[in-house]
C-alpha cells in the first residue's frame, strides 16, 4: 500500500514520499540488547524491582492499547477496564477448568476480542463524550454481571488456582516473563499494525475524516478493528495481572483507575506515537515509586500534569521531543520531501 | 400493591437522577461538552455543605443557600478559563481535561477527608414519611427532592424560553456562529450556561448527601446514572431527562426488588436496551448519535 | 473622506495554506451599495466573514468609522454596527420566527429598526410570528435572516448570497428592500453570484477573481464584456498563478 502511494505522488514530480526510517543497525543492536537484558532481569535484579517492572509492563500494555484507540482512532474510551477485568476473569475461569494459567493468556485475549465485537455495535451508535461514558457503563455492567457469578467468587473474589504447585520464585519468574512477552508482542504488534494498510487508513481519518471517507476509507470498520484489537490487548493485560496478583476481585480488576492510568500515561507521553505511552509509563512509575509514602498524591500530581499537558502541550512529552530533534525510535509515518530536499513535512 | 410501591420508589429516585442530570444535559446541549467531572463536583458540593456550613451557623438543610451560588460562580470562572481553553483546542481535549479533573478531585477529597462516609445532617426529616397504606411509604425527603427536580426543570424551561439571556443560550446551542453575528458573546453565554449547570449540580450533590452516605469516589457512579437518564430520556430534551430519570429509577427499583445486587445492573441493562432499540432516546433528537 | 463608513486596505486572508483573499482594498461610503461579484470560490464569502470577524486576516486593516476593528470579536463588531446576513440564512432552528428576531434585537443599537418595523417591511410576518422557522419557505427564511440583522440597527449591512436557492420572483422582492434600507443611511455590501442582480442594485461593483481584485467601477461605466472577463478571468492568466500549496 505504502509503495503505491509513494508511486502515485512521485508521478507529479514535485515531491517524493518515503517511509520514515532511521539507521537500522543502531536500533536493531539497541533492541536486541534491551530484549536480552529485560528477559534476564528477574535473575539479575532484586525481586522487588522485578515486580515493579512487571507492573510497569502491564501499564505499558494498557497505555499502548489506549493510545491506539484514542491517539490513532479518535475514540476516548474510559471503559477499557471492562476488558482488563474480563481478561482477568477469563484466565480465572480457564484455570478453574484446569488449564495452566500461563497458557490461558492468549485465550483470555481472544475471548475479549470476541466479546468486544458485539459491543461495538452498541457503542458506535454514540459519538464523542457520549461514547466515552457509554464505554464506562459497559465496564460497570461487566463488573456487576461478573459479581453475580458465584463460581468466579462473586463480589468477594477468589484465588487463582494452578499457581500453588510452583515455588514462589518460579511463580515470580514465570509471571515476569509472561508479562514481558505480552508487552513485547503488544508494542511490536502495534508498531507493525500502524505501518500496515490499517495504519494508513487511521492516519487519513485522523487528518480529515470526511476526506478519508470520500477517498474510500471504511472509517467505521477501521475503528471497529481497532476497538477489538484494543480489547484483546487489555484482555491480555488483565490475564497477566491476574497471574501476578492472583487474588481476583471485581472491584480491583474492573477498577476505573486502570482507565485513568492508561489515559494519563498516554497523554503525558504523547498521543499518536508508539514511544509516548512507554515514556509516560516510565514517568508514572518514577513518580509513583517516589511518592509511594504519600497516599494518593502521585495520582493527583499525575492527573494535574496530564491535564496541563492536554491543554498546553497536546502532543505530549515525546511528541515535543520528536518535533524538536526530528527523532523517532519507532517511526510509523511517511516523510514528504520537496524535490529540492529542503523541506520535510512529517505526514504521520 | 408491592409493585405499586416499587414504581413509586422508582419515581422518587428518578426525580433525584433528573436533578443530577439536568446540568449534564445543559452542558452538552449548549457547550457540546460532556463534563466527566460532573459527579465529582456534586460530591464536592456535598462536602462543602458538611464542612463549611457549621462555620456559618446555619442548619445543613439550608446549606444550599450558600453552596449553590458559590458553585454558580465556580462554574462561570471554570468555564471562562479551563473549559473554554480546552474547547478552543477540540472536543477530544475537553474529555481528557474533565476526566483529569475528575480523578484529581476524587483523590484530593480522599487526601483531605479520608474514605470515610459522610452525610448532610438534616435531623428528623430523614426518617419522616407518609404511609397511605401499610406497604407504600413515601419519604418526605425523596418527595422534596422530586419536587425540587421538577421545579428546577420548570424554572430552567421558563428561563430558556422567556428571557433574553435564555434565548441567547438557545441561540448559541442552535448555531454558535449565527449567535455571534447577532451580537452574542458566546464565551459569556457558555459561562452562564456552565454557571447554571454547576448550580444544579451543587443542589443535586447536597440532596444526595441528605439521602445517603457519600465518600470521595461517589461521583463516578452518579455521573453514570445522570448520563443514563439523559440518554434514556433523549439527548437534548429537558423534560426527556425527567422521564429518563424516572425510567432509570423504576428499572433500578425493579432490579433491587429481586436482589439488591441487581439494582444498578437493571438500570444499565435498560440503558443498553434503549441504546440498541431506540438510540435517540424516548424524546431525543439524533444529534449525539454517530 | 469623512463620508467613508468602512475602509479596507491590503486585506489578505488565508484558509489553512490557501490564500483566499489576496491584497484586496476598497471603501464603502455612508448609504452606499457595493456589490462584490465573482465566481464560486473567488473569496467573496470569506471576505464578508472576515469583515464580520469570523475569520482573522493574515494582514491588512479594516477601519470602521476610522477605528481599526481587526482585533475585535464578531459580537463587538455587531455592537459597533456591522451585521452579516450569513450564507445559508443560519436561522436558530429550535426557535420561532419572533424568537429569531428577539435574539437579533437583544444587543441592538439605537436606530430606526425594531421588530415592529420589520413586521411592517414584511407584512406576512405578524401572522406567522409564532411559527417555527423550519415551517417557513426558503424565501421567508431569508426575510427572517435579513430582519434579524436589521433589528440590530447596523450601519453596515453585509449580505451574503441572498439569492441562493430562491425563485427569481422572490429574489426580486427581497432586493426591492435595498433602497428602503439605504434610505436610513445604512451602507450595504452585497455578495452575489448572480451578477445581473448585483449590478442592478449597486452603486459600485467590485469583482474578485481567485482572491484578487479583477475589476472595480460604476455599473453604468462597465460593459458586460468587461464584467465577464473580470468574472471568469479570460485574459487574466498572468495575475492568477495557481495558489501555492505547501511550504
Amino acid at each position: 500500500m505504502s509503495q503505491s502511494i509513494e508511486g502515485a505522488l512521485d508521478r507529479h514530480g514535485l515531491i517524493t514520499v518515503r517511509r520514515s526510517t532511521h539507521s537500522p543497525i543502531y536500533t536493531l543492536v539497541g533492541a536486541v540488547i534491551l530484549v536480552v537484558l529485560l528477559s534476564a532481569a528477574p535473575w539479575m535484579v532484586p525481586a522487588q524491582v522485578a515486580s515493579t517492572l512487571m507492573n510497569f509492563f502491564i501499564l505499558v500494555i494498557m497505555a499502548t492499547m489506549w493510545n491506539l484507540l484514542a491517539g490513532y482512532a479518535g475514540m476516548v474510551s474510559i471503559g477499557q477496564q471492562a476488558f482488563v477485568g474480563l481478561g482477568a476473569y477469563a484466565t480465572l475461569y480457564l484455570a478453574l477448568k484446569g488449564m495452566n494459567p500461563f497458557v490461558t493468556v492468549p485465550f483470555a485475549a481472544l475471548s475479549c476480542a470476541v466479546l468486544a465485537y458485539p459491543v461495538t455495535y452498541l457503542l458506535f451508535r454514540l459519538r464523542g463524550g457520549y461514547f466515552s461514558i457509554a464505554t464506562w457503563v459497559v465496564a460497570d455492567t461487566a463488573m456487576l454481571i461478573i459479581g453475580t457469578i458465584a463460581v468466579l467468587g462473586g463480589g468477594t473474589g477468589r484465588l487463582m488456582p494452578g499457581l500453588q504447585n510452583l515455588s514462589p520464585s518460579e511463580t515470580a519468574h514465570y509471571s515476569y516473563l509472561a508479562t514481558w512477552i505480552v508487552a513485547l508482542v503488544v508494542v511490536v504488534g502495534t508498531y507493525y499494525l500502524l505501518r500496515s494498510r490499517l495504519g494508513l487508513v487511521l492516519a487519513s481519518i485522523r487528518d480529515n475524516e470526511v476526506a478519508a471517507r470520500s477517498a474510500g476509507a471504511n472509517v467505521r470498520s477501521a475503528r471497529r478493528i481497532v476497538f477489538i484489537i484494543a480489547a484483546a490487548g487489555c484482555g491480555a493485560a488483565g490475564a497477566v495481572l491476574a497471574i501476578s496478583q492472583p487474588f481476583i476481585q471485581p472491584t480491583n480488576e474492573f477498577n476505573l483507575q486502570w482507565a485513568a492510568e492508561m489515559l494519563f500515561v498516554s497523554m503525558i507521553g504523547g498521543l499518536g506515537t508508539i514511544e509516548g505511552p512507554i515514556v509516560g509509563s516510565i514517568i508514572f512509575f518514577v513518580l509513583q515509586q517516589t511518592l509511594q509514602q504519600e497516599g494518593a498524591w502521585y495520582l493527583i500530581i499525575f492527573g494535574t500534569f496530564a491535564t496541563v499537558i492536554a491543554l498546553w502541550q497536546p502532543q505530549g512529552l515525546w511528541g515535543a521531543f520528536r518535533d524538536r530533534f526530528h527523532t523517532e525510535l519507532l517511526p510509523v509515518g511517511h516523510w514528504v520531501d520537496r524535490t529540492d530536499g529542503s523541506v520535510k513535512v512529517p505526514k504521520n | 400493591m408491592i409493585w405499586l410501591n416499587v414504581i413509586i420508589q422508582g419515581i422518587l429516585l428518578g426525580g433525584f437522577y433528573a436533578l443530577f442530570a439536568c446540568g449534564l444535559s445543559l452542558m452538552f446541549g449548549v457547550l457540546k461538552v460532556i463534563n466527566l467531572a460532573h459527579g465529582d463536583m456534586a460530591v464536592v458540593a456535598a462536602y462543602v455543605a458538611v464542612f463549611l456550613t457549621p462555620h456559618l451557623h446555619i442548619p445543613e438543610l439550608w446549606s444550599f443557600l450558600v453552596v449553590v451560588p458559590i458553585f454558580g460562580v465556580i462554574g462561570y470562572i471554570g468555564q471562562r478559563t479551563l473549559i473554554q481553553k480546552s474547547i478552543d483546542r477540540d472536543p477530544f481535549t475537553t474529555l481528557l481535561v474533565t476526566f483529569g479533573l475528575s480523578v484529581v478531585i476524587e483523590n484530593l477529597l480522599l487526601e483531605a477527608y479520608t474514605a470515610n462516609g459522610q452525610t448532610v445532617t438534616i435531623g428528623t426529616l430523614i426518617t419522616k414519611s407518609w404511609h397511605p397504606t401499610s406497604i407504600i411509604y413515601i419519604s418526605y425527603l425523596s418527595l422534596m427532592v422530586l419536587a425540587v427536580a421538577v421545579g428546577v426543570l420548570a424554572l430552567l424551561q421558563l428561563f430558556l424560553s422567556r428571557t433574553g439571556t435564555g434565548r441567547l443560550i438557545r441561540a448559541v446551542a442552535d448555531d454558535r456562529e449565527a449567535a455571534q453575528l447577532s451580537g452574542a458573546n458566546y464565551r459569556h453565554i457558555f459561562g452562564i450556561a456552565a454557571a447554571i449547570a454547576c448550580a444544579t449540580v451543587a443542589l443535586a450533590g447536597i440532596a444526595y448527601g441528605m439521602m445517603t452516605q457519600f465518600e470521595p469516589t461517589s461521583g463516578g457512579v452518579n455521573l453514570l446514572f445522570a448520563f443514563e437518564a439523559v440518554v434514556i430520556g433523549g439527548i437534548g430534551s429537558l423534560w426527556g431527562t425527567l422521564v429518563g430519570g424516572i425510567a432509570l429509577g423504576v428499572a433500578q427499583q425493579f432490579g433491587a426488588h429481586f436482589n439488591p445486587q441487581y439494582q444498578v445492573l437493571a438500570g444499565n441493562v435498560l440503558f443498553l436496551l434503549v441504546l440498541a432499540v431506540r438510540p435517540q432516546g424516548l424524546f431525543g433528537k439524533r444529534t449525539a448519535l454517530a | 473622506m469623512s463620508d467613508t463608513q468602512l475602509e479596507v486596505r491590503g486585506l489578505t486572508v488565508h484558509h489553512g495554506q490557501l490564500r483566499a483573499i489576496d491584497d484586496v482594498s476598497f471603501s464603502l461610503a455612508h448609504g452606499e451599495v457595493l456589490a462584490m461579484i465573482g465566481a464560486n470560490g473567488a473569496g467573496k464569502s470569506t471576505l464578508l466573514r472576515t469583515l464580520a470577524g469570523l475569520h482573522q486576516p493574515t494582514s491588512g486593516t479594516i477601519e470602521f468609522a476610522g477605528v481599526d476593528i481587526a482585533p475585535l470579536r464578531p459580537h463587538r463588531r455587531v455592537d459597533l454596527g456591522i451585521s452579516l446576513v450569513p450564507e445559508g440564512r443560519r436561522l436558530f432552528s429550535s426557535m420561532t420566527l419572533e424568537e429569531n428576531l428577539q435574539v437579533g434585537a437583544f444587543h441592538a443599537n439605537k436606530g430606526p429598526f425594531n421588530i415592529q418595523r420589520v413586521y411592517e417591511l414584511f407584512d406576512w410576518m405578524p401572522d406567522r410570528r409564532k411559527q417555527h422557522v423550519w415551517q417557513l419557505s426558503g424565501g421567508e427564511q431569508q426575510a427572517v435572516a435579513i430582519g434579524r440583522a436589521l433589528v440590530a440597527n447596523p450601519k453596515v449591512l453585509l449580505l451574503d448570497e441572498l439569492s441562493l436557492g430562491l425563485a427569481p420572483i422572490i429574489i426580486e422582492r427581497i432586493y426591492s428592500l435595498v433602497p428602503e434600507i439605504v434610505s436610513h443611511g445604512v451602507s450595504i455590501l452585497i455578495v452575489e453570484q448572480d451578477v445581473a442582480q448585483g449590478v442592478a442594485v449597486a452603486d459600485r461593483v467590485h469583482c474578485l477573481l481567485e482572491g484578487k481584485t479583477s475589476l472595480t467601477g460604476v455599473p453604468a461605466d462597465l460593459t458586460s464584456d468587461q464584467i465577464d472577463r473580470a468574472y471568469f478571468g479570460a485574459d487574466l492568466a498572468h495575475v492568477a498563478p495557481p495558489s501555492e500549496v505547501g511550504g
